[in-house]
């Protein structure tokens, strides 16, 4: 991985997706290490992402590294008109890593064929968020013990939620069942739904949202937007219907986790949060660990 | 025969004779091989009567000699394309195009929200499927099909 740019999840093979999630767990067990010091990373936020860019840097820290950057474009040049490119050759003179928040699809790919120095893609639009799945497989692993053979349950947004599919394209190479809940007008797009049928892997669809989630080992919620729907009625109809409540995990399995990318809006029930099963601020503090090990493979300190 | 009767019109001594292409597309395939820019006799017919496409065109260009790479850059546009190198006013060759696997500044990518289609960038597609033709973006990742395929 070394000086390779992490711009897709489908750039790593399968023992290198293997390789960050235990050095992940390395990381959290020994989160203070100075594998960063003399390092500068330059975090470049060309829209806002508190979330991500906290995480990020955290985990930068955590590695005693420095961060130079902007934490969206407004305070940028590239509001005066400089070009993606201008503004990534100018700042890979500076910074022995780059780190990229985009709004524009494939700006990440386009950076890294830019840059003298690797670039870590925090999200491109609605394409690709990879250390968002990375950290969800090292979710997944910490909390089965394995990523082999688990029946993984995506509910909500399966047609807009870049997290879903990412995930879905990583977790292919470790023998999955997924089961697929969510509106008429969210469904899993075709193009994965015939890559899952050409990789041989088994999923289902459902409309509903019921006790069929007995059979979870993982139930990946997202959230359901209202502007997603052409027609404002529909929205109503299905609003309440795909949101998580306590009651609903009285008969799942106990090794069930909920995750979810966060921020939450209403879709998991606050009275879920106190149940074991609920996972997901677990997950995001991951995050850092997923990125600590992400930069420190791609600069070659590991 | 006819092929022989549409050389007499305009006759070529050597060069390359396009013929099959769709009468709308003439323009784009006389962009994409740059003949815009080519100091060659050009000689071409647009509308010429065709059993597959009803309408057809055909170029004429002189003394030149197509690389394979840049007649299948064509492909898009003129998959059913075929190409006759001319030597002494005798056919010696006839050639076929294929959709190469990548494609290089030649299509747009169909997605808006595409760095390619914001920034003055070069695309990038791979083919996945050249039946039902299908491109993916080297940089969104995203597929555009045959019925959003825009040549640049
Ligand atoms: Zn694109």
């Amino acid at each position: 991985m070394k000086n390779r740019s992490l711009v897709s999840i489908n750039d790593f093979t399968k023992s290198e997706i293997l390789k960050i999630v235990e050095l992940a767990a390395q990381f959290e067990a020994n989160p203070n290490q100075d594998l960063l010091k003399h390092k500068i990373v330059a975090s470049l936020f060309f829209e806002p992402s508190t979330r991500t860019r906290l995480s990020f840097e955290t985990a930068i820290n955590r590695l005693g590294g420095r961060v130079v950057g902007f934490m969206d474009a407004s305070s940028s040049s590239t509001t005066k008109g400089e070009s993606l490119k201008d503004t990534i050759k100018m700042v890979s003179n500076y910074a022995d890593l780059i780190v990229m928040r985009h709004p524009l699809e494939g700006s990440a790919r386009y950076a890294s064929e830019q840059s003298s120095v690797p670039i870590v893609n925090a999200g491109d639009g609605a394409n690709q968020h990879p250390t968002q799945t990375l950290l969800d497989l090292y979710s997944i692993k910490k909390t089965q013990g394995t990523l082999e053979n688990l029946n993984i349950f995506m509910v909500g947004d399966l047609k807009y939620g870049r997290t879903v599919h990412s995930l879905l394209q990583a977790m292919s190479h470790f023998n999955p069942v997924f089961n697929f809940i969510s509106p008429e007008e969210l469904r899993m797009p075709d193009e994965y739904k015939f890559w899952l049928d050409s990789m041989g892997i088994k999923y289902y669809e459902h409309s509903e949202f019921t006790d069929i989630i007995s059979r979870a080992d993982i139930l990946y919620m997202t959230r359901v937007q209202r502007e997603r729907f052409v027609d404002p009625i529909e929205y109503e109809k299905v609003k309440d219907v795909y949101i998580l409540n306590n009651a609903m995990l009285d008969n799942t399995k106990d090794n069930l986790r909920i995750l979810h990318p966060l921020p939450r809006v209403n879709e998991i029930d606050v009275d879920v949060d106190n149940n074991p099963k609920a996972y997901y601020f677990e997950q995001a503090e991951n995050g850092v660990y997923a990125r600590m090990a992400v930069m420190s493979s791609i600069l070659g300190l590991v | 025969m006819s092929e022989k009767k549409e050389l007499s019109v305009s006759a070529i001594e050597e060069g390359t004779v396009i013929d099959h292409i769709p009468a709308d597309c003439l323009f784009k395939v006389i962009s994409i091989l740059g003949l815009d820019n080519c100091g060659n006799l050009i000689t071409f017919g647009t509308n010429l009567g065709s059993q597959r496409y009803g309408k057809k065109a055909i170029i004429k260009v002189a003394d030149k000699f197509f690389e394979d790479e840049d007649l299948n850059r064509i492909a898009l546009v003129a998959p059913y394309a075929r190409l006759n190198i001319i030597k002494d006013y005798e056919v010696v060759e006839k050639k076929h195009v294929t959709v190469p696997q990548e494609i290089v500044g030649i299509a747009k990518c169909f997605n808006p929200q595409c760095i390619t289609n914001n920034e003055n960038i070069t695309t990038h597609f791979s083919l996945v499927n050249a039946n039902v033709l299908a491109l993916k973006c080297h940089y969104c990742e995203k597929i555009t099909t045959e019925e959003h395929l825009k040549i640049l």
